[in-house]
């Protein structure tokens, strides 16, 4: 048993620099190449900064663009475009994104919920500009124009499965004593879920609209075939004019949301293409823009759930 | 009314008043599916008593327990034969309203499990399913319900916060009160101290003792030397050879551990096996 | 329908077990402690030997730490053990008979005194009954410690009725004695220590029947007087 336990010692004492040095080589490696990973993201971030931050401007944000080969114009336009279309979007996956969610963790088994699984998995691996195309085909042909109602639509197919998918995982996540303990106090199934399952994967629900927001904000083939692109789209001249002639807010708001609409990043792909270098320059302006947007959704996501955490930590 | 308790002579029952029998099983079997759980289970709860159900591993207790409030109706398998009775009406029945039950037996789960809401939320969750919204009337619940509990000297100035951020003793408490706010007649406790610290067990325990005064308790737990300081009664469970669960033996708790009468009753509770 | 129990590992409680076995060995040496004292006194009231008795009466305080002993291990092994049922009982008894035990030690130590206090002056008659009766209380003490050993119920149950024995000696020693003192009232004080003597040892036989309650409440969990047949 000496002999045993001396062995042991002296491995322990043998090893111990080529432990040392062992440690330090890959501390070393692993660093390296998270460095490595990193270099994209950076590199991106950094040159959309230089070549874009130098083009951003107020009049950026507050006009509206002018005609082809005059200089100066801004993309306020797009920026209400994007943000119309993006609420639509999420007003129509979120609802339902949600529900089935909580259709298909209840009844895992049954042939809807594993058809629910199986489609979800599926519809995320669809190309955007198929999708882009059903909208076409739902919305833009029978009404007889593109509209932003059409892009939300199919912006909206985009996010559903991301949605559904997060609140699945979320919900998944809950204990399965809560649910019971709020059956055991006599509440029904629907009142269980609302009350209390939604409450406790709220965090994650959220989180998961939002990253699926950020993805949306940034899909330009879809609405190619949707809302066409409107250099002339003015939220603040529907309004007004709307005020002008006595119509309702129904109405006014109809209109917006069946008009044409640009986006940020059909904006962007339009000028980058264009052979003046005003708009091209301009066309970095918007890729920043953008940029900031998502990392600022995406910041902000984990802020609130951070947040979220400490209030529950009380 | 007959008693399926052997009571011997010289026993110290208390004898304070009538001896009332609220909660009956009557040659209960519990299926799953085609695996019968439970084989024919007779036993009389008397009311405002402590009746403790013991027994090894997978005996099927909290199956048992679980039939009382029919939380396995959850379970799309479940069916069952037999009877289970409430102030004598089969809560099994064809008219019966599951809300009903379950609002008259109320259930307390071994991991503590807090709704992700405010501690007054929490607790007036239960009467907000029964329609009633009106502030003074859920103040009024809520703090005799988390005072039942002895809980409200610690948590009285802070009902706003999650009650999530209790400690672990605290928080089965709070999930006491929830069960106290609908105003049960039966509490079921399956295992309720086994995730919890020492000292918290024995509070647990000591507030056990205080809700029997106006509740009658049903309680499965694997500790024996709980289930002989806290029951009044106690049942001994056991699979039999086709791994159903059966009652052994069901008797005052004194006798089940000073002088139990069957030998495989003896060999648990003294630890020769289990 | 017949269920089989698991089989029984009573290698799960070896430490209860190793300690309840201690405590019965040592209840077996301490009832054994006590037979010697009982019968080395009447032995030496016999005898009449003065330095026997003394070292009687110091043993006695030997019988009283063992006993204490006894109770010590036996409320350490109920606090760490949480022992139920059965072994509770054994326990609880163990506790009870050391305590009748070291009673009767004190009634050797009793027959002792009287033997120092008569000093020189000469026992009225040749000791013939009390023997007997510390014979037939020893022996029967013996035996109900070995019943309880072996939780023997039976012979538990029938050990109590040799009491009548005991207590026939002891009319006939109280018989004897009342003659004596008739006969020559000088001797009544003398009389009165032989009677005391003799009623010690008649409640040696009593507390044996005590033994065999605790033997029968051990081993079923009947807890019940047994009194003997005869009429008071």
């Amino acid at each position: 048993m000496t002999d045993y336990n001396e062995l042991l010692r002296n491995g322990v004492v043998k090893r111990r620099l080529l432990r040392k040095s062992t440690n330090v080589f890959m501390l070393g490696l692993t660093g390296a190449l998270t460095l490595l990973a990193l270099v994209p993201l950076f590199w991106i971030i950094g040159y959309v900064v230089y070549r874009g931050g130098s083009n951003i401007n107020i009049a950026l944000f507050t006009q509206m663009p002018r005609p082809m080969g005059v200089a100066g114009g801004g993309v306020l336009h797009a920026i209400e475009g994007s943000i119309i279309v993006t609420i639509l979007a999420t007003t129509f996956a979120v609802v339902p994104g949600v529900l089935a969610a909580f259709y298909a963790s209840r009844n895992p088994n049954t042939p809807l919920g594993v058809a629910l699984r199986f489609s979800t998995d599926v519809l995320s691996g669809v190309p955007s500009i198929i999708v882009g195309l059903f909208g076409y085909a739902l919305i833009v042909k029978p009404e007889k124009h593109y509209s932003a109602l059409a892009g939300g639509v199919a912006l909206a197919v985009i996010m559903l499965p991301t949605i559904i998918r997060t609140t699945e995982e979320m919900l998944k996540l809950v204990p399965s004593n809560l649910r019971e303990g709020s059956l055991a106090l006599g509440a029904p199934e629907w009142k269980t879920s609302v009350s209390v399952l939604l409450p406790a994967a709220l965090n994650g629900v959220i989180t998961g609209v939002l990253l699926s927001v950020a993805r949306a904000a940034g899909e330009t083939a879809p609405l190619l075939f949707t809302t066409l692109g409107n250099d002339r789209f003015d939220v603040g001249a529907i309004v007004s004019s709307g005020i002008t002639n006595h119509q309702s807010i129904f109405a006014i708001i109809g209109r917006i949301f069946n008009s044409p609409i640009d986006s940020l990043p059909l904006t962007l792909w339009k000028y980058a293409q264009q052979p003046y270098p005003e708009r091209v320059n301009q066309a970095w302006a918007v890729a920043f823009v953008l940029l900031v947007l998502v990392l600022a959704t995406n910041i902000i996501a984990r802020v609130w759930i951070e947040l979220r955490k400490r209030k529950l930590r009380g | 009314m007959e008693m399926n308790i052997a009571i011997k002579e010289n026993d110290n029952l208390k004898m304070d008043g009538d001896i009332r029998i609220k909660v009956k099983a009557h040659h209960l079997s519990v299926y799953y599916g085609k695996f019968r759980a439970l084989t024919d289970i007779n036993m009389e709860i008397q009311e405002r008593k402590i009746t403790a159900i013991i027994g090894p591993s997978g005996c099927g207790k909290s199956t048992l327990l679980r039939s009382f409030n029919r939380m396995n109706d959850l379970t799309p398998s479940a069916r069952i034969e037999g009877e289970i009775e409430l102030d004598e009406e089969d809560i099994y029945g064809n008219n019966v309203d599951v809300v009903d039950v379950r609002r008259r037996i109320g259930m307390v789960f071994q991991r503590p499990n807090p709704f992700p809401k405010s501690i007054y939320d929490n607790v007036a969750y239960g009467p907000r399913l029964y329609g009633i919204h009106q502030r003074g009337v859920l103040d009024g619940i809520v703090e005799s319900s988390i005072k039942q509990a002895a809980l409200w000297d610690e948590v009285k100035d802070k009902l706003h916060q999650s009650g999530m951020s209790l400690s672990g003793g605290q928080q089965q408490r709070l999930c006491i009160a929830r069960a106290l706010a609908v105003q049960p007649e039966v509490i079921l406790m399956d295992e309720p101290a086994s995730a919890l610290d020492p000292i918290s067990t024995l509070r647990i325990e000591e507030l056990m003792h205080d809700l029997a005064k106006n509740y009658t308790i049903i309680i499965v737990t694997h500790n024996m030397q709980q289930a002989a300081r806290v029951s009044d009664f106690t049942a001994m469970m056991m699979i039999d050879e086709t791994r159903s669960g059966r009652m052994i033996e069901y008797n005052s708790t004194n006798i089940i551990f000073t002088r139990p009468e069957d030998k495989r009753t003896e060999d648990y509770v003294t630890g020769r096996f289990g | 329908m017949d269920i089989e129990p698991q089989e029984t590992h009573s290698s799960i409680r070896r430490t209860l077990e190793s300690e309840i076995q201690e405590l019965k060995d040592e209840l077996l040496y301490l009832g054994s402690m006590v037979e010697k004292q009982i019968l080395g006194s009447v032995d030496g009231l016999k005898k009449r030997d003065l330095e026997a008795a003394q070292k009687i009466i110091d043993t006695d305080k030997e019988i009283n730490s063992k006993r204490y002993d006894i109770e010590e291990k036996v409320m350490i092994a109920i606090a760490t053990q949480q022992p139920m049922a059965h072994d509770l009982r054994l326990l609880a008894s163990i506790l009870e008979i050391a305590g009748e035990l070291e009673r009767m030690g004190d009634y050797a130590k009793g027959i002792a005194t009287i033997n120092i206090r008569m000093k020189d002056e000469p026992l009225l008659k040749p000791l013939v009954d009390i023997p007997r009766m510390a014979q037939k209380g020893t022996d029967m003490l013996h035996r109900s410690l070995t019943a309880f050993l072996n939780e023997d119920v039976e012979a538990a149950r029938a050990i109590p009725q040799e009491d009548d024995d005991v207590d026939h000696l002891y009319d006939q020693v109280y018989r004897e004695l009342m003659v004596l003192i008739i006969q020559d009232p000088k001797g009544i004080q003398r009389a009165n220590w032989l009677l005391w003597a003799a009623h010690n040892l008649e409640r040696v036989a009593d507390r044996v029947t005590n033994i065999c309650e605790r033997t029968i409440f051990s081993a079923t969990g009947e807890m019940r007087e047994i009194s003997s047949e005869k009429k008071d």
